[in-house]
């Protein structure tokens, strides 16, 4: 990795810290489980390297070890969505009744 | 550059850009889902651009684990119980975490000669994190699940054995760092790491879970950055980063909650030293029936219910719904109060209730309900005890003193559903089963919560 890339990988990891916390911070406790299994599921996105690591070479040894790293993400990233959405569906459930003072729990 | 490499290139920037919208998202309940399929559509479309992109050469082994992995995942997704939520999510912290460690492995084997010291660097990082995440997930599932003791495994010596495995692990990570010939290291430093893992979770008993958890859930997004860092994959570092980062905001919130550091919680040994500490407080339980519980439920004007981890593991969220919602037809207000490390992960008791149809509007937090108790005719605690200990608040010498609990204690009367007399899991004694407007209601939190339901009804 020559200097000007890391320099700006660098940036990246800091801007993305820095919004994460804006936005993170931001969810309300009522969510805390549907979020951790949804950052669970984003971070599935180390699926991308499992694929190259699995296909495109062709050494015996990373088609194994892809193998098994794009299995074990792929659960996450079907999973974890799969999961996520389940729960927040529930969340969501008689919202309709309206028979309720807006959502105390959700207000941070 | 050819046009397919920008092609996946600018798939990775849309999918970065909607990962964030979609924790953007996840500040209210209404907007949650819409942001979840953002991500979902980001994901398939980074997996889209990889395959096209990435020169990939065989399909065979890529297609074979996309088969499976999905047709776990979408198991999991189906069948998975709600009860079941923390083990689940800690096995996907184990899952995320080795795929990160075994990327890693694969970029030292193919390209380890080549590497520049900073790429090592963070391939180092990346293994050696994503390896004790995998063990300590796997062992922090095990417990939740029960194949594992929940209490804390301890033995004299732990913290210096620890640190030693610490230092074989730091000290080879750092000489594969110096000397990257010398493979030996590098794989000294990833079994090493296995092992800390297992070490690091053993001795943390399950009501501390909560913090463990975000921990775990941070060092499974880290690694994730890490491998970023070695591709040189911006949407990597990106993902990865907001996964950390969550996971850090969150064990700082649960470690509030229990007025504990994360050292204290991670070398504390919380479960050894309470057997000496536990003062013993003066009185007698009083014991209510069921009919005199119905009773005061019925003919109250407001009713907050406190559910605990017992609530999760006698699965009575249903039941408590079915009461909460009888008591409401008689003009009963009836509200939940919800600590924040109550049950064994982020959020586990919000989740549970939303399961059994309760609305989130009904849900409040600590801070929002503690000063409702003194006008709150009945509070009934299900399954829960340290997080409303009034030791907490009262007695300095308390080993929770400081944390901050549900003042239920200040409720004109309450109900203690509690599976039987003993000590809760810290095994502190709560006195405020003694109190004298305390009653308990001993029996399975369920089948109790029914049967109030049904004398509710003949009252």
């Amino acid at each position: 990795m020559n200097p000007a890339v890391l320099i700006a990988s660098v940036y990246v990891f800091a801007l993305a810290a820095f919004l994460g916390y804006q936005v993170i911070s931001r969810v309300p406790p009522l969510l805390h489980t549907p979020l951790m299994s949804a950052t669970n599921a984003i971070s599935g996105i180390s699926l991308i390297g499992s694929l190259v690591l699995a296909g495109a070479t062709h050494s015996p040894v990373a088609h194994i070890l892809g193998f098994i790293a794009v299995t074990a993400s792929t659960i996450n990233v079907v999973g974890g969505f799969g999961i996520t959405d389940r729960m927040l569906k529930m969340f969501g459930k008689r919202k309709d009744e309206g028979k309720k003072a807006p959502a105390a729990g959700a207000s941070q | 550059m050819s046009l397919t490499s920008y092609f996946m290139e600018a798939t990775y920037l849309v999918a970065s850009i909607l990962f964030v919208l979609a924790l953007k998202g996840m500040s209210h309940p209404e907007t949650a889902r819409r942001g979840m399929f953002m991500a979902e559509g980001g994901m398939f479309m980074a997996i889209v651009g990889t395959l096209i992109g990435a020169h990939i050469v065989t399909w065979e082994w890529i297609l074979v684990g996309l088969t499976i992995g999905s047709i776990i995942g979408i198991w999991m997704a189906l069948f998975v119980p709600m009860t079941s939520m923390p083990q689940r999510t800690a096995l996907s912290h184990a899952f995320g975490a080795l795929a990160a460690a075994l990327v890693g492995v694969g970029e030292f084997i193919i390209r380890g000669s080549e590497m520049t010291v900073v790429t090592r660097g963070a391939l180092g990082f990346e293994v050696m994190l994503g390896a004790l995440t995998t063990t300590g997930s796997l062992i922090a599932a095990g417990k939740l699940h029960g194949t594992i003791p929940g209490k804390p495994i301890q033995f004299r010596g732990q913290n210096a054995i620890n640190l030693v495995i610490f230092l074989i692990m730091t000290g080879s990570f750092v000489y594969f760092w110096m000397h990257p010939s010398v493979i030996a290291a590098f794989y000294t430093m990833l079994g090493v790491a296995f092992v800390f893992g297992v070490m690091l979770v053993i001795p943390i008993g399950s009501a501390d879970m909560p913090v463990v958890m975000s921990l775990l859930n941070s060092y499974a997004g880290l690694a994730a950055a890490a491998t970023g860092f070695v591709l040189g994959n911006n949407v990597l570092i990106i993902a990865g980063t907001l996964d950390g980062f969550s996971g850090f905001i969150l064990s700082v919130l649960m470690c509030k909650a229990m007025n504990r550091s994360i050292t204290n919680v991670l070398f504390g040994g919380f479960g050894a030293v309470i057997a000496t500490a536990s003062t013993n407080v003066g009185g007698v339980m009083r014991e209510i029936t069921l009919d005199d519980a119905a009773m005061q439920l019925a003919f109250a004007n407001r009713v907050i219910f406190v559910p605990g981890y017992g609530l999760a593991t006698a699965q009575a969220q249903h039941a408590v719904r079915e009461l909460g919602e009888l008591l409401e037809s008689r003009g009963v207000t009836v509200k939940y109060a919800i600590h924040p490390v109550a049950g064994r992960m982020p959020g586990h008791m919000n989740v549970l209730l939303a399961e059994a149809n309760v609305p989130y509007s009904q849900l409040y937090e600590m801070e929002q309900i503690n000063p409702e108790f003194p006008s709150t005719d009945v509070a009934v605690v299900i399954g829960a005890n340290d997080v409303v200990n009034p030791d907490a608040r009262d007695n300095p010498n308390s080993l929770i003193a400081g944390m901050p609990i549900l003042e239920v204690d200040r409720a004109k009367s309450v109900i203690v559903l509690k599976r039987g007399q003993g000590r809760g899991f810290s095994g502190l004694e709560n006195p405020l089963f003694f109190k004298s407007n305390t009653n308990m209601l001993y029996g399975d939190a369920k089948s109790t919560l029914s049967h109030l339901a049904q004398a509710v009804q003949h009252v």
